[in-house]
């Protein structure tokens, strides 16, 4: 036989295609999914039918229309769509920048589908449960050696959840030293997550935002101008979406301090500081971790997840109630925070996730993490010198290195070829990969941001960088290409912007769709 | 440090490092972090416990894990809002591929099978719940229920929230913190025998600056409400707007809030699919009227079907997404981020698996058990199975004031008896006494019940 030769550095790629209808297309009268478990004829015997108990006005009248599909077809559907899904599991997944998307151990998910997990309801008794405190508060001690502070919750369940319960904290904290109505203002910077400043509007402040400085840094001197007392508290994350870290940390935490107000971290990626540097050196007092980000926890589409929230003993009893604690040989649940903000999840969090970032910690250890951090930081900074070198690619603000991850800028190339970073995204799929532009507002115009993290081999970056290569390519030699990508992904491009944001067109269920396009009266 | 290469990191290969550090130019890796002051950076390594195989990893959880006994060991009839129902194969199966399982935020394009599984579980609730728009879930009921009140405080101009007294106390913690400072709460008293809302508390508290009232059908404490629409009559007269929280697997044989005049619609999608997971199961939904004015206040994603410019291909993305935190920060409607959209995912298919009539015989399954329970428990001497003389769903209030012993004495015994008795209720709603919420559901079988009426015959002859 003849050796094959592979010669082009990028993937020769197409996503799986299946056209699934929508389920309700699948319908057939009659079919059935799945069987439950039947009543007791004796049972039925003894209460009748038992629904005959509702009152009259609260008997639904028509079953729900939902479609009837056997089980197998059901299967089948989904499982099409999910090879319609380009897990992190499939690609080199360094394109949803911030997101740090690492790799997923399969031994955590073997063990988080232990029924003595699963199967936990979170009311037993404390005695029941002790080896799910005990993960719990094992965790706690390692994320407070991780980031200095003294007590973790895990109830919120995501970053957004954790920014939202630390801006509830700063308000309690401000109110039970009767400076609540006072204290009105939040201070965050642009390069932050949108979150940080969204959560602390929700609690009713008033959001002053910083822009950064000629290189990319946060800016003292705006910082000084913008301190007063009315300001509650400080929000930031550090390094920034930008990859750059602010060196003069403390001191924007001292300004912050000295007028009275608190510090908070979000931490939601810190994969690049493991082991480095911690929030308690830099004068927080509070920061939290997303363990679907950092501690690799997978993301599921988007959650459930966890924002674990640490605070210093200071503000421990502000804490979303119960904390685990262990006392005596046995771990039990503390209700009893004195100034504690309430609630922000039900129960205990995503226990699962807890596991899992624990599981993690222990297959690494103290040296492990520390490596991975390390390693983030390497990978980031091959790239950003290969990145550096495509024509049309810059990253504006300070030179030399970053962190684990950078914010690009496609500005050039758009000028020279009109090919935007939107347009960048959809090519990129046609190799298999992800790309992800950045959040809004476009302070790096044409933003694109890469976070490659320390699951990447140099090879697999390598694979990324040509990609990102040869789309710069047919920018300048055949922009067409680009911009009517994707070529290879499961559909074609849409026609979006009339469907999404015309009330009189958009459909966000299928039965709105079928109205819509008059089928309703044909369908029901 | 250790040269061994963890399985976790490939860049750990010296030569390879090597070949990247000259790329970059420096010498050392801890060259790349010189912007990071000498005064920040830890001197010593973390203190931690030292790192395990695989192997050595699996015993070491299995250890941990195995000290914990759970719903499958022990007959549980612990509900008050995370429950035990029947999960088919399919639903785990679903959500636990790996292309589900890693994907996070990709684009409509290499994400077109997340997108369009959220979609149709967008669709498939909307028909459960009768109503044309639901959202990509939020976290659990409570965070539902919180923002559903916010955004009937947005379209109404109003600060006022009216809350049903019978609302579950953890999860008012959730919806009052999450509405303070800018929301005000008060409560309405219910009716002690029915649990039923007092309407007349309700027309008095019923001032023109009232945003909503929110309040729970089936309760928190089990009893269905049956005065949907004479309350609704009250808020439309008032303009106040109506929500209504509602557990979704009810809606089988229950109205749903919309025919009673619900506008916004919320709840836990945990019943539909997930396992318990010590909590970890919740997710919350929300769902409205396809009219602008609740559209524009939703802050969550919502996912929308689109034309590609191939005929015969649905695309999908983002409707509206303007509204957001994502577009707009802190002006954007309250915030959006990572919540539970696999949950979403797996009660889709959880709906598409039973169908209509599933649905229903679920519920009537479950009504039918419960009555049992009570009926059984009312055999008891000095218990009473349901404290409210309402209809309820698939929890009861059990009565033991005339027993002599405390909830908490009788579920410890319980537990010798491999049981987990209902949810103690004497600190939540002390005006009961030595009451308990038990919850009854299709997973029961009559030998579970008859045991559990058994047990209590023992525990309270001695």
């Amino acid at each position: 036989m003849q050796r094959i030769q592979r010669k082009s550095k990028t993937r020769d790629f197409h996503q799986a295609k299946w056209n699934e209808p929508i389920i309700f297309e699948l319908h057939q009268p009659g079919e059935k999914g799945v069987e439950l478990p039947p009543v007791n004829e004796n049972v039925a015997l003894s209460v009748g039918d038992g629904t005959s108990a509702i009152p009259a006005s609260m008997q639904r009248k028509n079953k729900p229309n939902l479609p009837e599909i056997g089980q197998a077809r059901v299967l089948r559907h989904y499982l099409r769509l999910s090879q319609e899904t380009l897990g992190s599991d499939f690609n080199v997944e360094i394109g949803q920048g911030t997101c740090t998307m690492k790799y997923i151990p399969k031994i955590n998910e073997l063990l988080v589908r232990d029924p003595k997990m699963m199967e936990l309801h979170p009311l037993q008794n404390e005695e029941t449960v002790q080896g799910m405190l005990e993960i719990f508060y094992k965790l706690d001690l390692c994320m407070r050696e991780i980031s200095g502070m003294d007590c973790f919750s895990f109830q919120p369940s995501s970053g957004t959840q954790a920014l939202f319960a630390m801006a509830s904290i700063v308000r309690k904290y401000h109110e039970q030293n009767g400076e609540g109505d006072k204290r009105d203002e939040i201070i965050t910077t642009i390069f932050s997550h949108p979150s940080q400043a969204a959560t602390a509007a929700v609690k009713g402040y008033k959001i002053i935002t910083l822009h950064p400085d000629e290189n990319g840094f946060p800016d003292i001197e705006k910082l000084k101008a913008a301190v007063s007392e009315r300001t509650a508290g400080f929000v930031v994350a550090n390094p920034e979406d930008t990859g750059i870290f602010n060196p003069k940390i403390k001191e924007f935490t001292d300004v912050i301090h000295q007028a009275g107000g608190l510090c908070f971290y979000d931490q939601a990626n810190a994969n690049g500081l493991l082991g480095i540097t911690r929030a308690k050196e830099a004068g927080f007092d509070m920061c939290f971790f997303n363990l679907h980000k950092t501690f690799a926890a997978p993301h599921m589409c988007g959650g459930p997840a966890t924002g674990a929230l640490g605070v210093t003993a200071e503000l421990k009893e502000y804490l979303p109630a119960p904390t685990v604690e262990y006392h005596d040989g046995k771990y039990s649940l503390n209700n009893d925070l004195a100034h504690s903000i309430g609630k922000v999840r039900s129960f205990h969090g995503v226990a699962q996730t807890v596991l899992r970032a624990y599981a993690w910690i222990r297959a690494l250890g103290a040296e492990g993490l520390k490596e991975v951090a390390k390693i983030a930081v390497l990978n980031n900074n091959y790239m950003y010198h290969k990145v550096l070198a495509i024509r049309g690619a810059s990253a504006p603000y300070v030179k030399g290195h970053r962190l684990e991850q950078v914010r690009y800028s496609w500005e050039q190339l758009t000028q020279e070829t009109g090919v935007t970073t939107e347009d960048v995204t959809l090519r990129m799929t046609d190799f298999g990969l992800h790309y992800w532009t950045s959040h809004h507002p476009y302070i790096v115009k044409q933003p694109f941001t890469l976070e490659p993290t320390e699951s990447y081999s140099k090879e697999d970056l390598d694979e990324y960088i040509h990609a990102l290569e040869q789309i710069s390519k047919e920018a300048y030699e055949n922009p067409e290409i680009v911009k009517t990508a994707p070529h290879n992904s499961t559909i074609h491009k849409m026609d979006e912007q009339d469907y999404l944001d015309n009330p009189d067109k958009w459909c966000i269920t299928w039965r709105t769709y079928l109205k819509n396009t008059k089928a309703y009266d044909l369908v029901n | 440090m250790s040269q061994k290469v963890h399985p976790y990191i490939p860049n750990m290969v010296p030569e390879v490092q090597a070949e990247m550090l000259k790329v970059i130019g420096a010498e050392s890796i801890m060259e790349l972090y010189s912007c990071i002051p000498e005064e920040l950076q830890l001197k010593e390594n973390l203190e931690l416990p030292p790192a395990l195989t695989e192997y050595e990893l699996r015993r070491h959880i299995e250890g941990i894990l195995n000290k914990n006994t759970s719903t499958k060991e022990y007959v549980n009839f612990l509900g008050a809002g995370c429950w035990q129902h029947f999960i088919p194969a399919v639903c785990d199966e679903i959500n636990q591929r790996s292309e589900f399982l890693t994907a996070y935020a990709g684009e409509p394009y290499e994400d077109h099978g997340r997108f369009q599984a959220l979609f149709e579980y967008q669709s498939l609730l909307a028909e459960l719940v009768d109503m044309d728009v639901v959202n990509v879930p939020t976290f659990d009921w409570g965070q539902a229920a919180a923002t559903s009140i916010r955004m009937a405080a947005r379209i109404t101009g109003r600060k006022k929230v009216l809350l049903a007294k019978t609302v579950a106390p953890e999860r008012s913690k959730i919806i009052i913190n999450y509405g303070a400072p800018t929301l005000e709460f008060e409560y309405v008293q219910f009716d002690t025998k029915s649990g039923a809302m007092d309407l007349e508390d309700l027309k008095t508290k019923l001032t023109e600056d009232v945003a909503a009232l929110y309040f729970e059908n089936p309760s928190y404490l089990g009893f269905i409400e049956a005065q949907g629409q004479e309350i609704s009559k009250l808020l439309k007269e008032n303009e106040s707007l109506m929500v209504v929280g509602v557990d979704p697997i009810s809606l089988g044989v229950l109205a749903p809030p919309s025919h009673y005049g619900a506008d916004i619609v919320c709840g836990d999608l945990q019943p539909l699919g997930m396992h318990m997971n010590y909590s970890g199961g919740q997710a919350g939904f929300i769902a409205t009227h396809n009219e602008l004015k609740f559209v524009n206040e939703y802050p969550s994603r919502l996912f929308g079907i689109v034309p590609t410019v191939k005929e015969g291909e649905y695309g999908f993305g983002d409707v509206a997404y303007e509204r957001t935190s994502f577009a707009q920060r802190e002006k954007g409607k309250e915030s959006v981020g990572t919540q539970t959209a696999l949950w979403g995912i797996t009660a889709g298919v959880y709906l598409a698996l039973l169908g209509p009539d599933g649905m229903q015989e679920v519920g009537q399954t479950i009504m039918q058990n419960s009555q049992y329970a009570v009926q059984q428990l009312n055999q008891i001497a000095n218990v009473s199975g349901s404290h409210f003389e309402s209809p309820f769903f698939k929890e009861f209030i059990v009565d033991f004031n005339q027993t002599g012993y405390t909830v908490e004495q009788i579920n410890h015994r319980l537990l010798d008896k491999k049981i987990f008795g209902g949810k103690d209720l004497s600190l939540e709603f002390p005006e009961f006494g030595q009451t308990a919420l038990f919850c009854v559901t299709e997973v029961h079988t009559k030998e579970d019940i008859d045991g559990l009426v058994q047990a209590l015959k023992d525990i309270l002859a001695k």
